[in-house]
């Protein structure tokens, strides 16, 4: 018997970046048959049911940053995780795009950013925790001190009815991920309908966004191609420092905010980070909102950013807004 | 007779080709050299239509120079120079990056192409 598998019947995404980073929600649709045969196909797979989930994605965090444009070092993503574990419910899995740490010629100090990276992302009430390296992680050192604190650079999961794909684009020095990687992922899809959920999160953009500024990946056409059979690709991302979103062919690229500070619009001329406002010290970790068109696209994200303020609200009031969506904590 | 006829044939393309080379004038070289976070020179200035041969030069570690619109994707490491030879179809100001991370800084590593 031919099996098919439909993923407009299977779920829909929404995201919400919250400045410091993006909600995704995922849940299922109609429960057709098509719907609960691709169910069935991740349950055999690896004996995990689907249903509705979030997602949380936090990304370079620089932890180590020191100075302008952002006096504030770890405040951000400090209040990252405090808005996180009030959300309500918690997400179930938590994603990190990249630059974790900021680097250092003395590999004892930069293991040391890593050790403090860690101290505040074990708050988080979520234990569930992926990480991809930045430039900034692994360039100088091929990816040592990452390996050593969170394991291999790429490898792959299942979750609730999706296919997770961590990508390293960065551990080459160069801005590859390298044709062996690339044979892995083919191995790694192979299993999988083209019908199924594909989720990568890799650090830096998988197209040209603007290679001037180094927002790309050299081989990421070589990426994409391998990726293109499947029908539901939604490639998160991070390194630029701003919300992006993109639809090319299948895939829809979203990047994340930072935690540290923020890069222009890439129409601008100059790739600099925008001044720190004291007024505002989390300004420009602002409010974004993109609704995906479901009609349109099967595999749709909408998109709701809220910024990150002054005005010190309490978890429970903040995350409220933030639901209701578009509104300033 | 057969291996005669071969070494005629191998000669004469080696004839051949250094006559060849002899008319075609070597592309002028220009060099360029990298060092933690910067290039020297900041700019070079090429003409349209005339072949040139870009070398780049490390003096500290790995680094790279893209010109992606001039296909530009050069790599150098201390002791291992990178080299292409181009010849621009398009006018044009062209921002040049390293882009082998390099460290701190690295983003500041930029130059330009001005084709003229």
């Amino acid at each position: 018997m031919k099996k098919e598998f439909d993923r407009r019947a299977f779920m829909r995404v929404s995201a919400m970046s919250i400045g410091a980073g993006a909600l995704l929600q995922f849940s299922p649709l109609a429960a057709t048959a098509r719907g609960s045969a691709m169910s069935r196909l991740f349950q055999r797979q690896n004996g995990e049911g689907t249903g509705p989930f979030s997602i949380v994605q936090l990304s370079d965090t620089h932890v180590g940053f020191q100075g302008p444009p952002d006096p504030l070092g770890t405040k951000a993503f400090e209040r990252a995780v405090d808005v996180v574990n009030a959300l309500d419910p918690q997400p179930e899995l938590i994603l990190f795009t990249g630059d974790l740490t900021h680097d250092s010629d003395d590999p004892a100090e930069h293991a040391k950013r890593f050790a403090a990276f860690r101290s505040i992302s074990d708050r988080l009430r979520v234990k569930k925790r992926m990480h991809v390296p930045g430039e900034h992680d692994a360039a100088l050192d091929g990816g040592v001190l990452f390996r050593e604190n969170f394991g291999e650079t790429h490898y792959s999961f299942d979750h609730r009815g999706a296919h997770f794909i961590a990508l390293d684009n960065v551990s080459h020095g160069k801005p590859i991920v390298g044709a062996e990687q690339i044979a892995w992922l083919k191995q790694d899809l192979a299993r999988y309908p083209k019908t199924a959920p594909i989720v990568v999160f890799t650090h830096r953009p998988l197209f040209d966004l603007k290679p001037e500024w180094e927002w790309f990946t050299a081989d990421g056409d070589a990426v994409m191609n391998v990726l293109a059979p499947y029908e539901s690709v939604t490639v998160l991302y991070g390194h630029i420092h701003r919300a992006e979103h993109n639809s090319i062919g299948t895939a829809q690229h979203h990047s994340a905010r930072s935690l540290i500070f923020a890069f222009p619009d890439p129409s601008t001329s100059e790739k600099k980070p925008l001044p720190f406002n004291p007024q505002q010290p989390f300004r420009n970790l602002g409010i974004r909102t993109v609704s995906g068109s479901t009609a349109a696209r099967p595999f749709a994200a909408g998109i709701n950013d809220v910024e990150l303020s002054l005005r010190e609200v309490s978890g429970t009031e903040g995350i409220q807004q933030m639901l209701r969506g578009g509104e300033s904590l | 007779m057969k291996r005669l006829a071969i070494i005629i044939i191998l000669v004469a393309l080696v004839a051949a080709a250094q006559f060849g080379s002899a008319q075609t004038p070597a592309p002028r070289v220009v060099e360029i050299t990298a060092k933690r976070f910067e290039f020297n020179p900041k700019q070079i200035t090429l003409k349209r239509g005339e072949a040139v041969t870009i070398r780049l030069v490390s003096t500290d570690r790995p680094h790279g120079l893209l010109v992606k619109p001039l296909g530009v994707d050069l790599d150098a490491d201390d002791g291992k120079p990178g080299q292409i030879t181009i010849t621009p179809d398009a006018a044009g100001t062209f921002p040049a990056i390293c882009d082998h991370y390099c460290g701190s800084g690295h983003g500041n590593m930029k130059m330009t192409v001005v084709v003229e």
